[in-house]
């Protein structure tokens, strides 16, 4: 009695929070509503995690003696997990999301490989068909795991350069052919009479060891600047690790809340891909290496330095501003900075509007929280399709730490690592002004032509200093005039 | 009346195949503003396998599957909490200027309107 009763409140909490979930996602589709939207999902997943503490009253025979440990260790582990993560994640740093985000995510990965570990060293799994799908989900989330963490490392910056190893993809084809052989074998030896070479917990454990380097392997190779890709794999990958362990576990709250976060990576995935105008394969799998730079092709003009407070006049009596923000931005975390800067300009009745390329630093859309984090108005910022025939109408372009994504060679040459990148048209503006810390090529090793053209000029420097600097020269200017 | 939940192979594949549908469809209408909260949202939404590993370790009758357990649920945990703590801090920062109305009109789906509280009025321009 207690048993159908537990499962039924079970059951409709969990129906509920699959609702919650997906009406929580369903509000992201705008600034205005999606605050309420984490919310909502935020109350479906508590619901949902402590009606889970109700299946005490239906667990299996063997393991009642062990329940009030169980518990213990259940409720410990909850409580030590959420503080330490709550307390991480309102102490994160903005600039810093992309690598909370891949720890965050590397930890539901391991998460979904440690249940499937259970299942198979319990040899709870019965069957060709579950035996199988345990298997697939902690491959994926073992990969998911390991390759989180790299990318996690990478972001934080203890990784500093991607490893181009000659013959290192068709390493990992191997160790992937390898992976899926062991798991092939351990579920033909234990549901069928094949003779045992070793005896299976050990054929779990190389499997494991397997797939985790997999992650590893995999995405070392892959450079900073196809991070978003990255992140969004994993994202898609933990979410079918989920999705693949609740049908394992016949819960079909997992398999919903799984399935709709490796479909939103899937999706996110390919427009980032788009974005860049490679295939995902690509990114994954075959990084821009040392040897795809080119020689330097003849460019004409010459890199025109000017300080920080011409620009910042300049500007000030500019009609029309664009800001194309990149990498460099979220770095030297001036986007307090340059608001600061832009409310000069707008007092002084420049228009200004931000300009963001898709796959501007780190993340999907990391220089829009950025700039929401200094407290830019979203309607000000503009993403690139929308935003890119303004540039000829446009006094000033002013490009902050971006490269690759203002490179106007993806437009014409056809030999370069980037062409057909979709790219923000700065160099169609009257006059653009480049905010760079050297002299150095952006990620992808290519010469920017739009920094010798004529109408570019290049400030030197930190972006928040800069910023800084040509504020203040426009504060010494005196209370803006009237202006027409 | 047995509430005992018991999906075969072909349920399953059907709950697959109609959620993958509309998470494409739901994560499609997001504008490209909102993708790293949503990334960091559904990275949130995963992190509901801490109720799987809670099962699992409350299952438990080893002291391997005990430790094992005990990973699953401190990281399940942990992808829970933080998913939610970072998406929340994000999207509360979105702010939109004086002008939403005109803003909304041209962006926003039909029949919503901006809250009050959620605008942020900058100064006007000087004319």
């Amino acid at each position: 009695m207690l048993v159908t009763i537990s499962q039924a409140i079970v059951g409709s909490i969990d129906l509920m929070a699959a609702f919650l979930l997906m009406f929580g996602l369903w509000r992201m589709s705008s600034p205005v509503t999606a605050p309420s939207g984490i919310l909502v999902a935020g109350i479906g997943m508590l619901a949902a995690i402590l009606a889970s503490f109700l299946y005490v009253f239906s667990v299996a025979a063997a393991a009642r003696s062990h329940l009030p440990m169980n518990i213990g260790l259940a409720g410990g582990a909850l409580v030590l997990g959420v503080g330490v993560a709550w307390w991480g994640g309102r102490k994160v740093a903005i600039t810093a999301m992309p690598q909370a985000v891949a720890l965050f995510n590397g930890m539901g990965g391991g998460a979904a490989a440690s249940i499937a570990a259970v299942e198979l060293f319990g040899l709870k799994t019965h069957g060709a068909i579950p035996l199988t799908v345990t298997l697939l989900g902690a491959l994926i989330g073992s990969i998911s795991l390991s390759g989180s963490i790299i990318a996690w490392a990478k972001l934080d910056a203890l990784l500093k350069k991607p490893l181009h190893l000659r013959g290192l993809q068709v390493f990992n084809g191997v160790v992937l052919l390898v992976a899926l052989c062991v798991g092939g074998y351990i579920v033909l030896t234990t549901s069928t009479a094949l003779t045992q070479v070793l005896p299976v917990p050990q054929l779990i454990e190389i499997f494991f060891g397997i797939s985790l380097m997999y992650g590893v392997l995999m995405t070392l190779p892959i450079g900073g600047a196809d991070m978003p890709v990255v992140i969004s794999v994993y994202n898609a990958f933990t979410g079918l690790a989920v999705g693949l362990e609740g049908f394992v576990l016949q819960n079909p709250a997992l398999m919903i809340a799984g399935m709709l976060v490796g479909a939103a990576g899937l999706l996110l995935t390919m427009l980032m891909a788009k974005a860049m105008n490679r295939s995902v394969a690509k990114i994954l799998f075959m990084s821009i290496g040392p040897g795809a730079k080119r020689k330097r092709s003849a460019i004409k003009g010459s890199l025109k330095p000017v300080q920080a407070s011409d620009a910042g006049i300049f500007m000030r009596y500019a009609k029309s501003v664009i800001i194309c923000p990149g990498y460099g931005l979220a770095v030297s975390q001036g986007q307090g900075k340059l608001y600061d800067f832009v409310k000069l300009l707008q007092a002084a009745g420049v228009s200004v509007k931000f300009a963001i390329h898709p796959v501007a630093g780190r993340m999907p859309g990391q220089m829009d929280v950025l700039l929401a984090e200094a407290g830019v108005p979203y309607d000000l910022i503009v993403q690139l399709a929308d935003i890119n025939e303004e540039f000829k109408t446009t006094d000033v372009a002013l490009v902050i730490g971006a490269n690759d994504t203002v490179n106007p060679e993806a437009r014409t040459d056809k030999t370069s690592p980037i062409f057909g990148m979709p790219i923000l048209n700065a160099d169609q503006a009257k006059k653009c002004y480049v905010i760079k810390r050297g002299n150095g090529n952006g990620y992808a090793g290519i010469v920017n032509p739009l920094f010798y053209a004529d109408n570019t000029y290049m400030v030197y420097g930190d972006a928040s200093a800069v910023c800084v600097a040509m504020a203040e020269a426009i504060r010494g200017l005196g209370a803006p005039a009237a202006a027409a | 009346m047995n509430f005992q939940i018991d999906i075969g192979g072909f349920i399953a594949l059907y709950i697959f195949m109609v959620t993958a549908f509309a998470g494409w469809v739901i994560i499609g209408r997001v504008p490209a503003i909102l993708h790293t909260p949503l990334m960091s949202g559904s990275n949130f939404v995963h992190g509901i396998i801490v109720v799987g590993g809670i099962f699992t370790l409350l299952n438990a009758t080893t002291p391997l599957e005990q430790a094992i357990g005990f990973i699953a649920v401190l990281l399940g945990a942990g992808n829970v909490a933080g998913g939610f703590a970072v998406t929340q801090r994000m999207l509360a920062m979105f702010k939109t200027s004086g002008h939403a109305a005109e803003h909304h009109a041209k962006h926003a789906r039909p029949g919503k309107r901006a809250k009050p509280t959620a605008v942020k009025a900058i100064k006007a321009k000087k004319a």
